[in-house]
């Protein structure tokens, strides 16, 4: 099970595609019914309050308008939190949108900074490109499994002690 | 309920969209959102000509639309995008506009930041509230009786009495104990007139501290700056029919009212950088070692270009003074550049954002600074600029005019 960021962040389409792969989708709609149901704060209608631009600086600095450093405080932890991620170019905003360009921006930037596994797909025109990503997605989403499996197999070796690669070294000496 | 339209980017994730709805409910307004179908966003941005990347901003122009083209109610607008937002910036003007263009709602436009407060909003959304609700007190074209009028502002305090469409006294303080400062004008206002503050009709009241002088007064009028300076100033400059512009550059903030028939139809607000404000010539003219009323003639005998000052900053602004005269520069070219400063300012963050209509009536305080109003009618190529008697009590003036009807303290 891996957790995967998706751009847009609250694509339910996306969210759903990884959940029927047994995924986890880091979808914004989870963070923002935690902000709405926290009980401490009444700042209708997301009880984002002019502390969130503040946190939003790890991820841009105060020249940056408020509305992009809003949207980070959100949007960045789910990426700090990421293991892959779908990224959907060019999407509408029936399809998931965040509202801001510049938020976008850097949100992809962000992704495509990680190093981790990432599927970059245009969003289709017609029916046979839809077939196509959706088909692309799924085939990404199995691959994770493989790679996560991969590095947990990595992770499972025991490290090697010098005094282990003394002997071994010693041992090839002798039989040399 | 005076219904404002919210026509933003996003001040939710700003989290200044509660300061905003407290801002309106305070005046008796309830912020609305012009309600859309999904649809309507491309063929309105379509119709509108303008591609926005960002999709709160195609939201932003479609609820503009949608007004214009009366698919939506709204009595006023406000418009709001982030504070550094490029594309906001070019969206929220281009709007503005297009509502203006098109309609005859008041329409009012700010940049905000995280830490915008609703007090801070407070005087845009009761000037818009006032524009639609209270028509029949701006209509008001004659003072009658004995009232008086009290610009409570950020510098200084100014109070004005008058009598059967008079001024017969005035008074000028600098603004320290908000009551204290009140009662010091007052007394300056009657003195010589054989009137005290029991004799009146009414008492009006504006400027910051008007709400709080208002309840202690018992003031039949406690009103925000923006009407009552434009009221006072059409009033004064004889404008009381067809359009003017009134500029009032004030102590912290410039106000920049277009107005018609005596009732202001549209206004822009500057707050954000003191190099633009009437503080900035205060400092200047201390640092310059003259008094404010001699910095305007002193400017008019310099010449700007010879010094180099057109810094947003108030401190900066100081510091290129400080440079000029270390460098050798004379005082009269620096409170020349000063004064073109500031102008150059207005011109730049406010007066762009407003439709200029002549003629251009300076108040306020720094009205009579005779080298700000030239390099105001210069950065405006030249037109003419009305000064009228009394233009530095504009707000009492404005205020004692107001109240003119509703005050019947003496019938007790």
């Amino acid at each position: 099970m891996v957790e995967i960021a998706i751009y847009p962040p609250n694509s339910l389409i996306l969210a759903d595609l990884i959940e029927r792969k047994g995924h986890t989708p880091l979808a914004l709609q989870k963070q923002i019914r935690q902000k709405v149901k926290d009980p401490e704060i009444d700042s209708p209608p997301m009880n984002i309050t002019e502390d969130d631009p503040i946190k939003g600086l790890k991820y841009a600095a105060i020249e940056v308008p408020s509305g992009v450093r809003g949207r980070m405080s959100i949007i960045g932890p789910l990426i700090d939190a990421a293991e892959a991620a779908i990224i959907v170019d060019g999407a509408p905003f029936g399809f998931g949108c965040v509202g801001c360009a510049r938020t976008n921006e850097l949100s992809t930037f962000l992704l495509r900074d990680k190093d981790i596994p990432t599927l970059e797909v245009t969003y289709p025109t017609n029916k046979d490109e839809t077939y196509q990503m959706v088909n692309e997605i799924n085939d990404f989403l199995d691959s994770l499994d493989e790679l996560v499996k991969s590095d947990e197999d990595f992770k499972d070796e025991a490290p090697v002690s010098e005094k282990e690669d003394l002997e071994f070294v010693e041992k090839e000496l002798e039989e040399d | 309920m005076v219904k404002i339209a919210l026509v933003s980017c996003g001040t939710e994730y700003s989290g200044v969209q509660k300061e905003i709805e407290k801002a309106a409910l305070t005046f008796g307004a309830e912020i609305v959102l012009p309600e859309i179908d999904l649809d309507y966003i491309e063929e309105a941005c379509a119709k509108f000509g303008f591609s926005a990347q960002s999709s709160s901003l195609k939201l932003m122009i479609a609820r503009a639309m949608s007004i214009v083209e009366g698919k939506s109610k709204a009595d006023a607008v406000f418009i709001a995008t982030c504070f550094r937002c490029a594309e906001g910036a070019l969206v929220r003007n281009a709007v503005r506009k297009f509502i203006q263009d098109n309609t005859r709602i008041p329409v009012v436009t700010y940049s905000f930041t995280e830490r915008t407060k609703a007090d801070e909003l407070f005087i845009r959304m009761e000037a818009l509230a006032t524009t639609v609700t209270r028509r029949s007190i701006l209509a008001r074209e004659k003072q009658e009786g004995l009232t008086l009028g009290i610009d409570s502002g950020s510098t200084t305090t100014k109070v004005v009495a008058m009598e059967n469409n008079k001024v017969i006294g005035t008074g000028w303080t600098e603004t320290k104990d908000i009551m204290e400062s009140v009662f010091i004008g007052v007394d300056e206002a009657f003195e010589g007139t054989g009137y005290t503050i029991d004799d009146v009709d009414g008492i009006g009241t504006t400027g910051y501290g008007r709400i709080n002088i208002g309840k202690q007064l018992n003031a039949e009028l406690i009103q925000e700056e923006l009407s009552v300076n434009a009221k006072g100033a059409v009033y004064l400059a004889g404008h009381q029919k067809g359009e003017a512009t009134v500029l009032d550059i004030g102590g912290m903030d410039n106000k920049v009212i277009t107005v018609n028939d005596g009732i202001p139809d549209n206004f822009t607000m500057g707050g954000i950088c003191a190099g633009a404000s009437g503080r900035f010539l205060d400092m200047t003219s201390r640092r310059l070692d003259v008094t404010i009323d001699q910095l305007g003639p002193l400017a008019l005998q310099g010449n700007y270009r010879n010094a180099l000052l057109n810094s947003y900053c108030i401190v900066f602004g100081i510091q290129d003074l400080v440079t000029t005269l270390a460098a050798g520069g004379s005082k009269a070219d620096a409170a020349a550049a000063a004064c073109h400063s500031v102008a150059e300012q207005v011109y730049e963050q406010q007066l762009q954002e407003i439709d200029l209509r002549e003629p251009l009536i300076q108040v306020g305080g720094t009205s009579l600074i005779s080298g700000l109003v030239e390099a105001v009618s210069e950065m405006l190529g030249g037109i003419d600029v009305i000064v009228p008697e009394y233009s530095q009590h504009i707000g009492a003036v404005g205020a004692a005019l107001l109240v003119s009807g509703m005050g019947h303290r003496q019938d007790k």
